[in-house]
Parts: structure tokens; C-alpha cells; sequence
């Protein structure tokens, strides 16, 4: 028994080296050859993801290609609903580096939010639902690019049950017919937050913004990670690939300091149900699990994440919690928020930070960012609009950094 | 029974006056879902997926009990988890870490469609002042829309939601990007034939009758804008 055990020091070592998972030994079958063959069979049609992309590394040491262009954007409720500056940095940054792309109007929402707060949906709809989005991506010619946390989840998690029921399949592709729609499904489900990430060597040449004074901590999205926690993005580099490197990468390439935290691991407190109508629990993980612990631990300058729900959870439940004296204060964004500042996006007509409820100014201060002189050109901005002399802002008056090199 | 009274030994009889058939029958219907088998593989009772579940911390709750009542088809067990337990499960999942490839958040998803279908009370009871997201998901495809940030509904979120719902149009007015400017009862513009689509998938799917068992009235308000439609389509 004794000849079995492992000594400490060589614990330790081991700990300390990266983790290079073998794909040859990955605990899963590759769910994409389970498609090609699908396709083979004349099942269904398989979207290539377009050149040009780059490979990354997931979990379990498998290559997966993350387009950089003809984008087909799958837009968020959460995010285009109640933090509309998400979204509106996701295509700044695209536009910024020249992306052909699509904003599609032929979308819906996954519909996951729902289906995860009430279950009033089943398995078949919820399929439709993805189908439909990804038969309105492959009509384009452009590949769809996932930019809810959720959405991406649950459409992986949906894929799994297509490729593995055939009975499922089958009634999806009897009310695909019934719209004029092929069964599609995209080669890769990619998230937004991998296109960032793959592009944050690009975002960092063109940063305007020094962030080398910021400590932030990371928050990463359930959805994320993990419900099929295969296709998420693993870095030997970072976090010694044991933890998803999505975001993490960006701030490091931005020369943000990150700061680690021993919730890292735990969700937000969204609840999808309780965000909305039992927010006491949502309130409550959300500061004692989160926001406090990231505060007394490492005390950041703002807290990052990717997904829709974390960050209306992180940001909107400190109000309250501010009310009983606990110990919150920490401003939260998207990483295509922190990438489009870093770029020079303007804090108002492009992050829309009038839209986050915690309080950014003492951030914007750090980074030397002058807010009061941008929201006086974004009141200037609604005034026109107020009188009528302009019905709107459009990319024309958002796309100029507020700073160049 | 309160918790100075409770009982392991107890356990299995709170519902002792609901038929042993009636909780075998929705038992099968969970366990009938094609997905049952993806999800539930045995329990080794390590506990890792209650050491990572955020409802677990806050409320009396465990995805650990939720597999093992499930593996073993304790119908008494299921049957109090049923209407007790799933409505506090956050669905993020964080249980899937499980060792043994179960997915206890998934198990609770079935769990909550088949007491949706059944029109449980505590089903009801959990939805209570939900509607109006099932109203907008259901016509508009979106979860959320700017028009429901008002400060009767969130006013834990302080005095932004005030100021925000004061200058709403405004503020909407105000975002570069195409598909969201100036849209407020949805979180974007959606073709109609997109929304025609989507009500197409709502009704051959049966989606709405499980709207009916949730919400009747609002059903039949869903029923009649969804259908005028189609036909206007056609």
C-alpha cells in the first residue's frame, strides 16, 4: 500500500505543472464527428465555420476553430434589452477591425432564459427554437456568433440531445419542413467571448487606454463552462489550464492585473426564476458569495464577465446590499465593454454605462477617462434627439475613439 | 411539518393523503423523457455537486438527495421534491461537476416541465407575478424589453430604474446600433415573418397547452393575437 502512495513534494510539483489534456484520452466522443456522420447520412446539413479562424484549445485538449469574420450575430434579450452597451461594444469591436457582419432582424432569443425559469417549454420547441436561429445564420451565409451565455449553453446542450435522439429529431425536422427551413447546425458553437479572446492581441496593439493600475477579478459564467464543459476555452498559460481561460486572457493581454478570489467558481445567484420574481435569493449569493468575497479578498477596481445574466445580477443587486452597510461598491462589466474602452470606445455613446447601476466614476477616474466632459457630448447627444433634430445616434457618431495613440 | 418536528423516519409520509399511483404516474412521465438516461447515471453520494450548488447554501435544498431519490425511485421522495424542492434549483448547472456524469439541475428541468404540464399548485405558486415574461417570450421572442425595467418591479435596483424609465425613449433613441434603436417593447426589431415562425413552432410543438395549464387567461390572450396573425399571414 505504502509503494502506492504519491510523496507530497511530488504532489506538489505535479500541481504546479500545467494541465496538457490528451484528446486521445478525452472522457467524451468528440460530438462533431457524431455530426459529419449525421451529414453523411443526409440528416442534416453541418455549417463550416468560415475561414479565416483560429484554433484554440478546449478542456480536454481538442482544437476548436473560432471564426474571426462573416459573423451572423445572434443577439441577447438580456443584453440587448437592459444592457444594451454589451452589445453595442461587441459590434463597435467589430467594425473597429473591418468584420463583415450581420445584425440579423430574423432572430428570436433562445428562449433559454425562460425555459431554465419556468419550464413552460419542452425539449422539441426548444430545439425549434435554436434550429430556426441557425437555418436564418446559414440562409445569410454567415456563421452565427453566439453572444449569451445562456444561449450558447443551451444550444450546445440542445445539439447534444439532437445528435443523440433520433425521435427528436425527427419531429424537429417535421415543422422545419412545415417553415421551408433545413435542419442546420453550426460545425462550432461559438461564443462571443471566444471571439474576443482570440482577438485580444489585435485589441491590445490598438489600446489607447492604460489599464496597467487596475485590479479586476473575473467572474465566469456558468453557462459558459459549465453545461458542456467540453467546448470551453482552456490555456496552459493560464490559471495553469485548469480553469476556463475566456476573459482571464483578455484583461492579462490589456495589463490588467487579475485578482484571484475563492468563490470563483461559484454562479452569480441569477436563477433565471428568481432574478425576476425571487430576487431575495439572488440578492443574497450575489454580495455574501460574490461581491464581498471579491472585495475583502483582493478588492478590485471592477469585476468582469461574459454573460448576460451575470453581469445584470452582479451589478443591479449591490444597490440594497449598499443600503445595509455590507461591503459591496465594485463596478461590473462585459469583457467587450472593458476591450472597447481599452480601445478608446466612447463610455456613453458606445458602453452605454448610463445603463450599469453600481457606480463606474471611480473607475473611469483611475483610467484617467474625463466622464464628466463624455456625458456632457452624450446629454448634447439626447438633446438633439429631445428636439428633434436627430431621430437617433447612429455608428457615425459612435465610431470615433475618444482617444488615439 | 415544521422543522422542530421533522423526521427522517418521517420522510415519504407528508404526502401520505396523494394516491401511490398518482406519484408513480408522474414519476414515469419524468422518467419517460428521452433525456432521463443522459442525465441520470447512479449516485456515489460524494456530495461534490452540493458543495458547488449556490441554492444548497440558501435554502433546504440538495441535488445529491435529487439523484439518489431519482436512482432508487423512492416515489415518496420524488414525489416531496416534486413539490417542494425544484421550484429553489438556480439552473446553473454548477452540479454537473458531478464525478459520475449526472446532471441534477437537468433532472429538476423535467422535474418542473412535468409539474408545469400537471398545473401543480406549486407550480403556480412559483410563476405567481411571471406572466408577463411568459407574455413577452411567447409574442416577441425576447425574455426582457425595456419597457419592463419599472421601478414598481425593481425597486431593489434602486433609483437607476426610476431615472432609466423616465428617459426611456431617449435613451433608446440613443444606441448605434440598428436592430435596437428606438425599439423599447422588445430588446430588438423582429421581422414579422420571424415572429410568424416562431408561433408556428409554439403550436405545433403543443408549447401553448402548457401555457394553458400555467396561466389560462393569459393563454387564451396569446392564442388569439398568435392566430390573427397566422391567418393575416395567409
Amino acid at each position: 500500500m505504502s509503494e502506492k502512495l504519491i510523496p507530497l513534494a511530488e504532489l506538489r510539483e505535479r500541481k504546479a505543472q500545467p494541465v496538457r489534456p490528451n484528446p486521445e484520452e478525452a472522457p467524451r466522443p468528440d460530438l462533431r464527428e457524431e455530426l459529419f456522420e449525421l451529414e453523411a447520412r443526409g440528416e442534416l446539413i453541418v455549417q463550416r465555420v468560415p475561414e479565416p479562424y483560429v484554433e484554440v484549445t478546449t478542456k480536454f485538449g481538442r482544437t476548436k476553430k473560432v471564426p474571426i469574420d462573416h459573423l451572423w450575430h445572434h443577439k441577447s434579450c438580456g443584453q440587448c434589452g437592459h444592457i444594451p452597451g454589451y452589445t453595442t461594444s461587441i459590434l463597435w469591436l467589430n467594425r473597429q477591425f473591418g468584420i463583415d457582419y450581420v445584425d440579423p432582424t430574423d432572430q428570436t432569443s433562445c428562449t433559454g432564459w425562460n425555459y431554465y425559469a419556468s419550464a413552460t417549454s419542452n425539449a422539441v420547441a426548444q430545439l425549434l427554437v435554436m434550429c430556426r436561429n441557425f437555418a436564418a445564420a446559414y440562409e445569410t451565409g454567415y456563421y452565427p456568433l453566439i453572444h449569451c451565455g445562456t444561449s450558447y449553453g443551451h444550444y450546445k446542450e440542445l445539439r447534444e440531445q439532437l445528435v443523440h435522439h433520433k425521435e427528436l429529431r425527427d419531429q424537429v425536422r417535421r415543422v422545419l419542413d412545415k417553415l421551408g427551413k433545413p435542419l442546420v447546425v453550426p460545425e462550432e458553437i461559438v461564443h462571443y467571448s471566444e471571439w474576443v479572446h482570440v482577438m485580444r492581441h489585435r485589441i491590445a496593439e490598438r489600446q489607447v487606454v492604460d489599464m496597467r493600475n487596475i485590479t479586476a477579478c473575473v467572474h465566469p459564467a456558468c453557462h459558459y463552462y459549465k453545461i458542456v464543459a467540453e467546448d470551453a476555452i482552456y490555456d496552459p498559460d493560464i490559471y495553469g489550464g485548469q480553469r476556463t481561460a475566456t476573459v482571464t486572457a483578455l484583461l492579462q493581454a490589456l495589463g490588467i492585473n487579475v485578482a484571484d478570489y475563492s468563490t470563483w467558481f461559484d454562479c452569480c445567484g441569477f436563477g433565471f426564476r428568481h432574478i425576476l420574481v425571487q430576487r431575495d435569493f439572488t440578492r443574497s449569493f450575489a454580495v455574501l458569495r460574490k461581491i464581498e468575497v471579491m472585495k475583502d479578498e483582493a478588492n478590485p477596481d471592477m469585476t468582469v464577465t461574459h454573460d448576460t445574466g451575470c453581469v445584470t445580477t452582479l451589478d443591479k443587486s449591490q444597490f440594497a446590499a449598499k443600503a445595509h452597510q455590507r461591503r459591496v461598491g465594485v463596478p461590473v462589466l462585459a469583457d467587450s465593454q472593458v476591450a472597447a474602452l481599452a480601445m478608446g470606445a466612447h463610455p456613453f455613446r458606445v458602453l452605454q454605462l448610463h445603463w450599469h447601476s453600481t457606480d463606474w466614476r471611480p473607475l473611469l477616474e483611475k483610467l484617467g477617462i474625463d466622464w464628466q466632459r463624455h456625458w456632457a457630448e452624450f446629454e448634447e447627444d439626447l438633446a438633439a434627439i429631445e428636439r428633434g433634430e436627430k431621430p437617433g445616434l447612429t455608428w457615425e457618431d459612435a465610431e470615433q475613439p475618444i482617444l488615439t495613440r | 411539518m415544521s422543522v422542530a418536528t421533522w423526521s427522517p423516519t418521517k420522510a415519504g409520509q407528508r404526502y401520505a393523503d396523494v394516491a401511490e399511483e398518482t406519484k408513480r404516474q408522474l414519476f414515469e412521465e419524468v422518467k419517460s423523457d428521452p433525456r432521463y438516461p443522459d442525465f441520470l447515471y447512479g449516485c456515489y453520494e460524494c456530495g461534490i455537486c452540493v458543495s458547488a450548488c449556490p441554492s444548497a447554501r440558501f435554502y433546504d435544498f440538495s441535488p445529491r438527495v435529487i439523484a439518489q431519490a431519482l436512482a432508487r425511485e423512492d416515489i415518496d421522495r420524488f414525489y416531496e421534491i416534486l413539490m417542494e424542492d425544484i421550484w429553489n434549483c438556480a439552473q446553473c448547472f454548477s452540479c454537473v461537476r458531478c464525478p459520475r456524469g449526472n446532471n441534477p439541475g437537468g433532472l429538476v428541468t423535467l422535474m418542473r416541465e412535468v409539474a408545469v404540464r400537471h398545473g401543480l399548485e406549486q407550480a403556480q405558486q412559483a410563476l405567481q407575478g411571471y406572466s408577463r415574461v411568459i407574455y413577452k417570450i411567447m409574442l416577441k421572442g425576447n425574455q426582457v424589453s425595456p419597457d419592463m425595467l419599472q421601478p414598481d418591479f425593481f425597486p431593489d435596483w434602486g433609483p437607476w430604474v426610476r431615472e432609466f424609465s423616465r428617459n426611456m425613449s431617449a435613451w433608446r433613441k440613443a444606441i448605434p446600433v440598428d436592430t435596437l434603436r428606438n425599439v423599447t417593447d422588445a430588446a430588438w426589431r423582429t421581422d414579422e415573418k420571424t415572429l410568424r415562425e416562431l408561433y408556428t413552432i409554439w403550436f405545433e410543438t403543443g408549447n401553448m397547452e402548457v401555457i394553458r395549464e400555467v396561466d389560462e387567461g393569459l393563454y387564451e390572450l396569446l392564442v388569439e393575437i398568435m392566430e390573427e396573425e397566422l391567418e393575416a399571414a395567409s
